[in-house]
């Protein structure tokens, strides 16, 4: 207090007394003496306002500037991982990887680098390109060198170098090359399940990392799963089983082989789950080095095109079992039913006959068993247009089947645009409405697992609530028989696997031309198969695209002699692969007997 | 008075600055080992993972199927097929030695192993 400038006071008496003497008012005195005050206070009052609000705003320029600064360096500086979090699961940012049914490994990640060049660092341009064209031989130096010397500061050697390569690399020494981590994907069975897996490749790039997206198959349908950083690298289980699917891809590659056919598919699938286990397309394609698509083959040929999938064939007499079943649900006829097989049919020009001569009546089981066309067109006459339409619409093989696989979209049955008598009456011999075998195994899985229609997946699916349902079991149980006696008395007598009584059907369908006309001589052939009969499980569909066995006196095309013996030996492989023990029929009780049958 | 309060907290600062110093070094020291660690787990990840591919490589259908045809001679390997399977009392289970009865007892056992 003592320290403070001594103020002036208000009403000081010296002149308070003179004023009151001359009869004033003193509080004039006083207010202008507050006046006087205020008028000396105002000036560092303002002074003092005005360097607080310039303290004030400084503060504010150097808050935002430090915030502007930060923003502008966060944004501008490689992303550094926190040093004082704990390491977790939770750090794990790479593509999960993809595993069979049994959790062995279809497709992981390896790290590996890629080489680029900084031109700008460049200590001698041709000695690196000639360098580079060395370790690479399908590198041109003399490009190499004038792409160095171009307008371009940066430029990609290879995306990605093996080990060897890297070192090779390093040895060149010029400070120009720079590596960069990579993440690239390994699908360590080769070709196996290539289709299945389709392939993967670089998204967007960076030299510190690349994006590795899928570009086919489970690949390209699981890809946000994949990438998923919350899953935190949980691997992406499938419902495919390595070593049926091994199996099932060396039978049917050898019996392509045997029967010069020009391609191949397999679908197994579970008839009550809709689980594929295994899904073959031959040829196919080593997913770690995806092959572009040939310009100069159709696409039909391409080892991408996945035939199981996307391959949309006529399919021949399999397609007879749907017209009897329906029939069968429908109260039409019974398996005994005698129907009249004189033919050929004529209607308008076209004529519809049998392979051979049946005679004149056929009970509809036989219609089946001997793969008569007449009496499976007269069945489809009987069931008429809609009503075979509904029915095979409700089988699902009038639009693309719902998989978890990008290709299965391209797999749209083609119908014919006016479904007319003569339609109805082809179709139920499998000419005038294409599908792909995908389609041919849901059918036959629904004709197997006691009427249920099934969504075939890819992923393993143990609890399955049954779709709608479309036969009843005793039709279910009636086709199955019908079927399981093909193999025992009729075309598919090569189908027969001692333990697992397979039944089936066979189909054998002439591929049409360029002209819309038939070839006389190339065919698909296709054996769809459930197994075992009596408990049905498994349904399998093999499809030979212009097999010829030439093993005999002239060429024979049909399924029984090709795409039967293949699914046949599909099936002893794969069987006791899958579990199943052997069944002992009751009719070929042999030495030894079952423990348990399942 | 004063001026021993002024020498306390000028030493008390001091004491304090000092004990942050330390307490920072630590943390970076601490910091430094953390980064290493996760850089080691970072590695043993990225090894673990090229293992796991090795083996699935390894393991590959064709490769063990052509190991298998190679080695036919030794191992006699032939895909699973139908006939394979049997009753169990089929199986030739090699005779078993009849157990010692001292063995029986686990008391004994555990004694004796213990003194081996």
């Amino acid at each position: 207090m003592s320290d403070m400038p001594l103020r002036a006071p208000l009403r000081p008496l010296s002149q308070i007394l003179p004023a009151r003497d001359r009869g004033e008012n003193p509080d004039i005195i006083e207010r202008k003496n507050i006046e006087l005050r205020h008028e000396t206070q105002r000036d560092p009052a303002r002074a003092r306002a005005q360097g607080r609000l310039l303290v004030l705003g400084i503060m504010f320029i150097c808050i935002f500037a430090v915030i502007t600064v930060r923003i502008g360096l966060l944004s501008a500086s490689e992303p550094i991982e926190p040093r004082s979090q704990k390491a977790g699961a939770s750090i794990i940012a790479q593509r999960a990887d993809i595993v069979d049914r049994r959790g062995r490994i279809l497709a992981t990640n390896m790290e590996t680098h890629s080489l680029y060049v900084e031109t700008a660092h460049l200590v001698d341009a041709q000695g690196t390109a000639r360098a580079l064209a060395q370790v690479f031989p399908d590198l041109d130096a003399d490009r190499l060198f004038k792409a160095f010397t171009g307008q371009r500061k940066f430029l990609w050697i290879k995306k990605k170098l093996s080990p060897e390569q890297m070192q090779a690399a390093h040895d060149i020494g010029d400070p120009g090359l720079r590596f960069g981590p990579r993440e690239m994907r390994l699908y360590p069975n080769g070709n196996l399940a290539a289709h299945v897996l389709g392939g993967a490749s670089f998204g967007r790039e960076g030299v510190h990392a690349a994006e590795v997206v899928g570009v086919a198959g489970v690949e390209k349908s699981f890809d946000e799963r994949l990438r998923d950083p919350a899953q935190s690298g949980a691997p992406l289980q499938l419902s495919i089983d390595l070593s049926v699917q091994a199996a099932v891809e060396q039978v049917l590659y050898g019996g392509m082989q045997l029967l010069n056919a020009k391609g191949a598919a397999a679908i197994l699938m579970d008839v009550h789950t809709g689980e594929v286990l295994s899904l073959a397309s031959l040829p196919n394609f080593d997913p770690n080095n995806r092959p572009s698509l040939p310009a100069k083959l159709k696409a039909a040929d391409s080892p991408l095109f996945n035939r199981a999938l996307q391959g949309v064939y006529e399919l021949g007499s399999t397609f007879k079992i749907f017209a009897v079943s329906q029939a069968l649900q429908m109260g039409m006829v019974t398996p005994e039913t005698i129907i009249d097989i004189r033919g050929p049919i004529r209607w308008g020009k076209f004529r519809i006959k049998d392979y051979h001569n049946y005679g004149a009546k056929l009970p509809v089981f036989e219609v089946i068993t001997k793969s008569s066309n007449i009496g499976a067109a007269r069945i489809a006459q009987m069931i008429g247009a809609e009503e075979q339409k509904r029915f095979l619409t409700s089988l699902g093989f009038l639009a693309p089947i719902p998989i978890e696989m990008p290709e299965a979209k391209g797999g749209r049955p083609l119908v014919p645009s006016k479904w007319t008598e003569l339609s109805t009456m082809t179709i139920s011999y499998g000419h005038g409405l294409s599908a792909t075998p995908l389609h041919l195994a849901v059918g036959y899985a629904a004709i197997a697992n006691g009427g249920y229609k099934v969504t075939p997946t890819l992923v393993p699916n143990p609890t399955v609530a049954k779709g709608e349902r479309v036969l009843s079991e005793t039709v279910s149980k009636q086709s199955v028989d019908m079927l399981r006696s093909v193999v025992t008395d009729g075309t598919a007598s090569f189908g027969e696997v001692a333990g697992y009584a397979v039944a089936g059907k066979t189909g054998t369908a002439d591929k049409p031309n360029p002209q819309g006309a038939y070839h006389e001589e190339k065919v698909i052939s296709t054996f769809a198969s459930i197994f075992p009969a009596n408990d049905p499980k498994y349904v399998l569909v093999v499809s030979l695209d212009e097999p010829e066995d030439r093993t005999g006196s002239e060429p024979r095309r049909t399924a029984g002699w090709t795409a039967v013996p293949v699914a046949a030996e599909i099936i002893g492989r794969i069987a006791p692969l899958l579990g199943m023990r052997p069944l002992i029929e009751k009719q070929t009780r042999a030495d030894i007997t079952l423990t348990s049958t399942n | 008075m004063r001026g021993f309060l002024y020498a306390l907290t000028v030493s008390l600062v001091m004491g304090l600055a000092y004990w942050a110093y330390q307490e920072n070094i630590k943390t970076q020291a601490v910091l430094s080992y953390v980064e290493a660690l996760q850089d080691d787990i970072g590695h043993a990840r990225a090894r673990l993972k090229i293992l796991r591919a090795e083996w699935a490589y390894q393991n590959r259908p064709e490769r063990l199927q052509d190991l298998a045809d190679l080695n036919y001679d030794g191992l006699k390997l032939l895909p699973l097929s139908a006939d394979h399977f049997g009753r169990v009392d089929q199986v030739g289970f090699p005779e078993l030695p009849l157990l010692d009865q001292e063995d029986l007892r686990p008391l004994d056992v555990a004694s004796r192993r213990i003194g081996q």
